[in-house]
């Protein structure tokens, strides 16, 4: 079950966790919030993908559209305007029955927020919100059980005398402790596909170096799908197999990690590389930052949202970048033999692309 | 034997000859324009109705350095680690309990309000959070019109010219005059923070994570600015940031710090080609690199556990709780600050990368 994840195309779904056309639109005051904007992505057990962004690309409304937690409605404000499909382990989750959508999660599918202190409950015991989370989708269980249940995660995401500490309340446990209690909490149920919302950006170099690795191997053991969110580049590298690149609600490049990091193959990717000082390469003097500021949800350019602060936006002919929307197109043809496809969303020619980036870029970094 | 208030100059040199001899002897480069020694400060924890104080929060404990003439001092290190509160007793914004600030060889440590007045012309800081450090109610031309008006300065040409070419100068229009900080991003909020910290031409700029808050690609253009202005200006910065690569990025030295203490100063090829502190060598392995291809064959140190709380900071070297070098007398006693190579200060019984008779020196024991 580890095979490279295909774009979607005939109507049944091709891989555990298949997004198509995703789209979510919140209505304001001010005009329609595109927040996403048409985002298909597959992914399967046992794989991580990275959805990298800048805030407002929309990474973080896309997770909580998978876990269906957007209010939806046609009517009223702050409702959500929720299109497209989201399949899940063969079953759709968009036209489902909300209480059936209520049964798969935190059985099938679960979440680990960024930031702890807000996602706990500050009233409850840590082995409470434990336990509960964990009675809730499993009715037959006595408290016994359930606690025995939440001692034995505790230990396993590495809370030191988890038998005492399971009667601790939140304000009682570290950041780094929160972060690991709330991964025990996400894992109780065994969910196959697992959403982790910036784990660690609220945490220490140190103590985020520890997080990613257990993130890691409870991965291995347990085998799910895991999608991670994060601004960090840094961060994706360290965990993820395959690589999403979002920008204005909507994707601009997607394929295996490696591929996105050697050879990306859209400016906005170069320019988040270029922007970030390398602990790993030599000094440089300066960084090449991306010019301008990430645009408005509510007037997205029109033609490639990212044509404003592109360098390379004269460089097709005709000003289309300014008014036709670029799709996503396989690079190098078709690239299944190396393992991976690799997918980005620009005007510019390929060829024209794989060499600004070697000759002009990469060398720069 | 220590005179506070040094009217003039003359009372003030006397107090600076008495200066302790000592390992920790600086400045072997240009000259020192800010000099701190045996800097403390203890926040007290009261209890009760009479606020008896029962302990207290040791947030700096002793720390010497100095910052030369036109040079970047990076300060790095995790939560808790007294970085910010260093920050906040350099700029005079807290007193210190204990040591001694001189800026320009006047002692700074203990000046009232009055005292230090015409010295905020020279010291300015640029703050962490552009949402709350600027005056919502205000326009950005009192905002950053503010420090002339505070210190009765007339520029020429009149504040609001002054102020416009302050704003070009930061990479704003100067026609955002009479706007306020909600219509800009976080970004050009940053902007108007440093613009208002340059009004008065300091000599010293201390900024506490300048970037932290910013959007990757928003940082690499704050981190050119403050470049540049170093260039333009012959500014002396105090940077503090927890981020290893942004600190790498713009520091000539770097100071790390640890519970309160300096656990190593050093120039930054040697901080990060040759760290000999653990604490600086965990630090800088725990640094997630953006390639994934390096993910298998880093070599990566994970400490054990959270920071200690500096309510309670371990007896002898604080860091012993989470060092794999440790041994008893890192728990009884606590390693001073010594320079094992020329211009390199470490603070450790069992130094890594230490020139062999240092070494023998310091853990010999």
């Amino acid at each position: 079950m580890t095979t490279a994840p295909a774009p979607g195309t005939g109507d049944a779904p091709t891989a555990f966790l298949d997004v198509r056309d995703l789209r979510i639109h919140f209505p304001t005051d001010d005009g329609l919030v595109k927040s996403v904007d048409g985002l298909s992505f597959q992914l399967e057990k046992g794989r991580t993908l990275g959805i990298v962004g800048e805030s407002g690309s929309g990474k973080s409304v896309t997770s909580l559209g998978i876990m269906g937690l957007h209010t939806v409605g046609q009517y009223g404000r702050g409702r959500a305007r929720i299109s497209g499909e989201i399949w899940l382990d063969g079953k759709e989750l968009m036209g489902a029955d909300p209480d059936e959508v209520r049964r798969l999660r935190g059985r099938e599918m679960a979440m680990i927020f960024q930031d702890p202190l807000s996602a706990m409950h500050p009233y409850f015991t840590i082995g409470h919100q434990i336990t509960e989370a964990y009675r809730v989708h499993h009715p037959d269980a006595d408290k016994k059980t359930a606690r025995k249940r939440a001692v034995e995660l505790l230990d396993r995401v590495g809370i030191p005398q988890p038998d005492r500490r399971v009667d601790d309340y939140p304000h009682q446990f570290s950041g780094g402790m929160r972060q690991r209690a709330m991964i025990a909490m996400a894992l109780v149920n065994n969910p196959e596909l697992l959403i982790a919302d910036e784990p660690t950006t609220a945490l220490d170099v140190t103590v985020q170096a520890q997080i990613l690795d257990l993130i890691r191997d409870l991965q291995k053991e347990f085998g799910s799908a895991v999608i991670v969110i994060t601004h960090d580049l840094g961060v994706v590298a360290e965990l993820a197999d395959d690589i999403l690149v979002m920008y204005g609600g909507r994707c601009v490049e997607r394929g295996p990690a490696e591929k996105v990091f050697s050879e990306p193959r859209h400016p906005y990717t170069w320019g988040l590389l270029g922007s970030m000082p390398r602990i790993d390469r030599e000094q440089t003097d300066r960084l090449i930052p991306v010019k301008g500021s990430p645009p408005s949800l509510i007037n997205i350019p029109s033609g490639c949202a990212f044509n404003p602060r592109c360098p390379y936006a004269d460089v097709p002919a005709g000003g289309i970048t300014r008014t036709e929307r670029p799709e996503l197109r396989l690079v190098g043809g078709d690239g299944a033999a190396g393992g991976g496809r690799h997918w980005s969303a620009c005007h510019m020619a390929e060829e024209e692309r794989a060499r600004i980036w070697t000759e002009e870029i990469a060398p720069k970094l | 034997m220590k005179d506070h208030e040094g009217r003039d100059g003359h009372e003030d040199h006397e107090g600076h000859a008495m200066k302790i001899p000592g390992q920790h002897a600086p400045s072997d480069g240009p000259e020192a324009l800010l000099t701190v020694e045996g800097l403390v400060k203890h926040f007290p924890i009261t209890k009760g109705l009479l606020r008896r104080q029962v302990g207290a929060v040791q947030a700096v404990d002793g720390l010497t350095f100095d910052v030369r003439t036109g040079e970047t001092l990076g300060v790095v290190g995790e939560s808790g680690c007294g970085k910010s509160t260093m920050g906040r007793l350099i700029t005079r914004l807290l007193e210190p309990t204990g040591g001694r600030v001189a800026f320009q060889g006047k002692d700074i440590s203990h000046l009232g309000v009055a005292g230090m007045r015409p010295l905020r012309r020279d010291i300015q800081m640029i703050f962490q959070d552009p949402y709350s450090s600027l005056n919502p109610r205000h326009t950005v031309g009192t905002i950053v019109g503010a420090p002339f008006r505070l210190q009765g300065i007339a520029p020429e040409g009149g504040v609001k010219k002054e102020v416009q070419r302050l704003l070009e100068l930061v990479g704003l229009n100067p026609e955002h005059y009479n706007r306020y900080p909600h219509e800009f991003s976080g970004g050009q909020r940053q902007r108007i923070g440093i613009a208002r910290a340059l009004a008065l031409k300091p000599k010293l700029v201390v900024a506490d994570e300048p970037v932290s808050a910013l959007d990757v690609s928003i940082q690499a253009q704050v981190v050119n600015l403050l470049d540049d202005l170093q260039d333009e200006l012959g500014l002396t910065y105090v940077i503090i940031a927890h981020d290893l690569s942004v600190i790498r990025h713009v520091s000539d030295r770097i100071a790390v710090m640890y519970l309160g203490k300096l656990v190593e100063l050093t120039d930054r090829t040697s901080l990060y080609t040759k760290p000999m502190h653990p604490y600086t060598k965990a630090l800088l392995s725990a640094v997630p690199v953006p390639d994934p291809k390096r993910r298998a064959k880093r070599e990566r140190i994970l400490l054990k556990g959270d920071v200690p709380s500096p309510i309670s900071p371990p007896s002898g070297c604080r860091f012993h709780t989470r060092c794999w070098k440790a041994t008893d007398v890192c728990k009884v006693q606590e390693p001073p600050l010594l320079a094992l190579e020329p211009g390199h200060q470490v603070a450790c019984h069992h130094p890594e990368n230490a020139p062999e008779a240092a070494a023998a020196g310091t853990s010999g024991g």
